[in-house]
């Protein structure tokens, strides 16, 4: 069933208190990990799968799109990032 | 007068907001989201509370609901609309007031009575305050931040579309300090706190006279009942 992946993340300009909460706790394993210690930054988005019957053709993904940018995103906090198809809804990385 | 007030799945203060308009004397109609009906109202509050469990972005899904179509219709043409806490989400989400609400800058739920500055005393809410006067009500939210674009943010502050600015320190990260806005036309404004909770003494914020005896929250409704008196 084909997919259509849309994501949404805050505005780069805007602060991110979620990204920011994470990337906090990010720092405080990176005292033990030191792997982790060179993280900067961490910005929480949303990716939202859209599976649909038959074909995601033009008329398809220019609904989606439009979708994207009045429905899953609110544009005064947030920018629609990407949108794609795939052939199914994702699945765990093996 | 007949207020409304419009229950969504997941509110929470809309039996307070009905109070504070029976307190305020008018009488407080039950509204349903799921309806096209608006029960021949003077008035409309949007309450706050968790609509949808915030999903999606708070106040985003019920800005959907079937009832908004006829809200938006009757704030462009002119009736008062009140959002409070998750119905000012609302209303940022129906584009009936510009700009955003984001999460705390800090990350934490904020639950405190707050002081608030009334800078904007025309709104068909406010015309009970003397300008500029100092109020406190209680504020209790995560996502109250206020955010805008510095093209609105300028178009608001230049005109007078303010309603209500923090005062004692910014507890949310809001841009201009920002609590409550208010559209061109004066009829439809926002509020991040709370003036439903302040509206009968014995349980409102603290004050220099008695403990839990304010009701600065009352003129919000008061404001909107006098406006309707004089036929504005």
């Amino acid at each position: 069933m084909p997919t259509i992946v849309v994501e949404v993340m805050p505005k780069a300009e805007l602060l991110d208190p979620q990204g920011k909460a994470v990337a906090g706790a990010l720092g405080r394993l990176g005292q033990t990990q030191p792997a982790l210690a060179n993280v900067t930054g961490v910005r929480v988005g949303k990716r939202f799968e859209i599976s649909i019957d038959g074909e995601a053709d033009a008329a398809t993904l220019a609904a989606v799109r439009e979708l994207a940018d009045t429905v899953l995103s609110n544009s005064v906090i947030e920018d629609v990032v990407g949108i794609h198809v795939q052939d199914a809804p994702s699945a765990a990385v093996a | 007068m007949r207020i409304g007030v419009v229950t969504f799945p997941g509110s929470l203060d809309d039996r307070d907001a009905a109070r504070a308009i029976r307190l305020a004397g008018a009488d407080a109609v039950a509204l349903w989201h799921g309806d096209h009906d608006l029960h021949g109202v003077d008035a409309l509050v949007l309450p706050g509370g968790f609509s949808y469990g915030d999903y999606l972005r708070a106040g985003a899904i019920a800005s959907l609901s079937p009832i908004m179509t006829e809200v938006i219709d009757a704030a462009n043409q002119g009736m008062p609309v009140l959002g409070i806490c998750n119905g000012f989400q609302m209303l940022t989400e129906a584009h009936l007031l510009d700009g955003g609400l984001i999460r705390n800058d800090k990350g934490r739920f904020i639950c405190r009575d707050q002081g608030l500055r009334i800078e904007n005393n025309a709104s068909d809410w406010t015309t009970g305050f003397e300008a500029n006067t100092e109020i406190v009500i209680p504020l209790k939210n995560g996502e109250g931040s206020f955010m805008a674009s510095a093209e609105t943010l300028k178009a608001l502050e230049g005109e007078g579309r303010i309603v209500a600015r923090y005062i004692g320190g910014n507890p949310n990260g809001s841009l201009n300090d920002i609590a409550g806005v208010t559209n061109a036309r004066g009829n439809v404004v926002g509020l991040m706190p709370h003036p439903e909770h302040a509206v009968e003494a014995g349980f409102g914020p603290d004050t220099d006279d008695a403990m839990a005896s304010g009701i600065d929250g009352l003129t919000f409704f008061t404001s909107v009942i006098a406006r309707a008196l004089v036929g504005a």
